[in-house]
Order: structure tokens, then sequence, then C-alpha cells
């Protein structure tokens, strides 16, 4: 069994409003020195099967379903 | 498809099928707003086309004149709205969905169904029927907030689009929008070069401007998308994806202003014209 994460991020230059407000929000709240907020989304998936085959799984997964290539890129990492 | 004008069916005969998996929440407007002007409209959810049914309820892509996805959500939106809708339709009915449109018959995306149309490759799909990934993307709305409330849409269609052939070019309409993620996005190295191909292959159907047409910003455009576009067809003309609901804006009385108007409530909401177009364009062609 294989636990499988797969990260999805904005491209660089795309603008992130979640992430700007998320920011403004923290900084109402009174906390100081923040650079930048990001927002990333994670799926952490559990397969049965071998890495190799993960690896190839995920990797379709991305492109069918959880990334959209426009906006996002995505980054799998096996544990 | 022919243009000769000639009718060749009755609008009772147009078989539309508005399609709809689990979560999705405006199929009764939009069911309504083609059956209030004649057409057979059949809601039904995608498993009756993959399948998954007993046989009574199966139905077939290829029977319908017209394809509709209608608004709201789909599967909880959750991934990227549209997305899970997408990918499974595309994972069982590409084929069909590709020959459906290449037969020139009318595809509609309102909101959510655009959101759909985009992750399916369906729009802006240039130089190609179905994109194999997403071309665009309709993104979280630069106020990353849900924006609901009445627009206002310019017709910059030059006479592609089946849905807009009877509202006349610059023509601005009131249609309602609703939605959190409407902010349409090409990849940003390509970004000018996507928007001169849309402008040339006359592809931008409805772009938001504020009631004088003149400064275009926040909030007029709800979303902040690429040159304040509002919707868009594919080459052919016959799939049409927009934001705004026009199936909430059939009758007068829909509109916000109606009672200081001297209009008719139950004369023709703005959004009217995009069903009767459609519908008026099929009658004529197969």
């Amino acid at each position: 069994m294989v636990n499988a994460e797969i990260r999805i991020e904005l491209k660089k230059g795309v603008a992130d409003p979640e992430g700007a407000n998320t920011k403004k929000a923290l900084e109402l709240l009174g906390f100081k020195g923040i650079l930048g907020v990001k927002t990333v989304k994670m799926f952490s998936i559990e397969l049965d099967m071998g890495a190799e085959e993960a690896l190839a799984a995920c990797e379709e997964m991305s492109r069918k379903l959880l990334a959209n290539p426009v906006i996002q890129s995505y980054k799998i990492e096996l544990k | 498809m022919g243009h000769n004008g000639v009718i060749k069916m009755d609008t009772k005969d147009i078989k539309v099928c508005v399609l709809r998996i689990e979560g999705t929440n405006c199929e009764d407007e939009t069911n309504e707003a083609f059956r209030m002007l004649g057409a057979s409209a059949e809601t039904i959810h995608l498993k009756q086309l993959t399948s998954d049914v007993s046989p009574a309820m199966r139905r077939k892509l290829e029977d319908y004149h017209v394809l509709a996805f209608p608004g709201g959500f789909s599967a909880g939106d959750y991934v990227r709205a549209g997305a899970i809708f997408a990918a499974r339709m595309k994972s069982a009915l590409a084929g069909d969905l590709k020959k459906f449109v290449e037969a020139g018959k009318p595809v509609l995306g309102i909101c959510n169904g655009f959101q759909i149309l985009v992750e399916l490759g369906l729009l802006p799909a240039m130089g190609q029927t179905m994109s194999e990934f997403p071309q665009s993307a309709l993104y979280t709305n630069d106020s990353a907030r849900f924006e609901c409330r009445p627009t206002f849409l310019r017709h910059d269609n030059k006479g592609k689009c089946l849905f807009t052939s009877q509202v006349p070019f610059g023509k601005v309409l009131m249609i309602p929008s609703a939605h959190a993620e409407g902010n349409l996005k090409f990849p940003s190295d390509l970004q000018n070069k996507y928007l001169e191909k849309l402008e040339e292959n006359d592809q931008i159907v409805f772009r938001y401007v504020n009631p004088n047409e003149d400064e275009i910003s926040y909030p007029w455009c709800p979303n902040g998308s690429i040159s304040q576009i509002a919707g868009i067809c594919n080459e052919g003309g016959n799939v049409l994806g927009l934001m705004p609901h026009p199936e909430r804006v059939m009758f007068r009385l829909q509109h916000p202003d109606w009672t200081r108007s001297k209009e008719c409530p139950d004369g023709a909401g703005d959004g009217r014209a995009i069903f009767q177009s459609v519908l008026d364009n099929v009658k004529k062609s197969f």
C-alpha cells in the first residue's frame, strides 16, 4: 500500500484572491511581518498498488481531474 | 447544418436534454425556459447516458437536438467548479459529445455549465472540437467572494453564435450573475494571443458593461474576467458558455426595475431571446 500526496498549487503569475484576503484578515487580527499568503490544495490518496504504478495513477488523476493546467501545477509525493 | 431559413420542424419536436449530476440545482428553471417556448425538454441524470441504469431509464445523447448544462453547483464543486461533472462526462462520453458538437447541434452551458464546458475542453476549443486538456479556466473571482446581482451584458458577437441571432449586435441585456468562480483566464504566456484569436474567430459573445458603457470595472464586471468577458462560443458558434443566468430573466417581472417601467410584467425578459434564438435556429436546421 502506498500513500500519495498530491499538492496542487497556483502557477506563477496567477493571482490568489483567497490568499490575499487571508493575509488581510491575519493582519487585521494583529499579526505582523506577513510577506505573503498562498493557498494550496492537498489530496492524500491511499492506493493498493506498488510505487511505480501509484505514481503513474496519480499522474493520470492529476491530469484528468485534480489540476487545471491553465492555472495550476501539481506535485506528487509518495509516502 | 444549413441556414437557409426554411422551417423543417415544429418547436414541440425539438428535444432538449437538460443534463444534471448529483448536486445540480438550476435544472428546473433551465428546463422550464425551453418548455415555455414550446420545446420538449427533458431533465436527465448523466448516468442515464452512461448505461448505469435500467433499460427504461436509458437515454442516448444523439436522440436530442439541444444539450444544456444548467447552472448552480455540481458534485459540491469539489476539486474545482464543474471539474467532476466534466471529468465523468469526458471519460464516458467524449466520442458522443464530439459527434454532437460536430453535427452542429447547440450546446449551452450556464454558470456551472460554462465551467463544465471549459473543463471539458469544448470552450474555447480553438482549432478543434474538444481540446484534450482545458485551454482556459474559470477561476475564483478577484473579490474572492460569491457575487450575486443583476449584471449588464453587451452582445459582442457578429453573427456566428446560434444562441444570439435574435439579439442585435451591441445590445445590452440585463442578466443576473451568481457565482464565485467566473474569472476567465488563459495561460498567462498566451493570454494576448488567445484574446486576439477569439476576436478574430468571432467567439466572444457577451462582455460585462456598466449601464452607461463607459468605465467597466468592479462591481459591474463581477469577477475580474479578462477583457470583461461574460460568455464565449466555439468556432462553429453552436456551443455557448456564459456565467450569468438567462433562464432567470424569462419575464419582464424578473427584472429588478419592472415596477418602474411601463412594460407588461408578463412580457419577455432579457434572457428569453437566447432560448428563442437557438430554438428558431434548430427549427431551420434539422
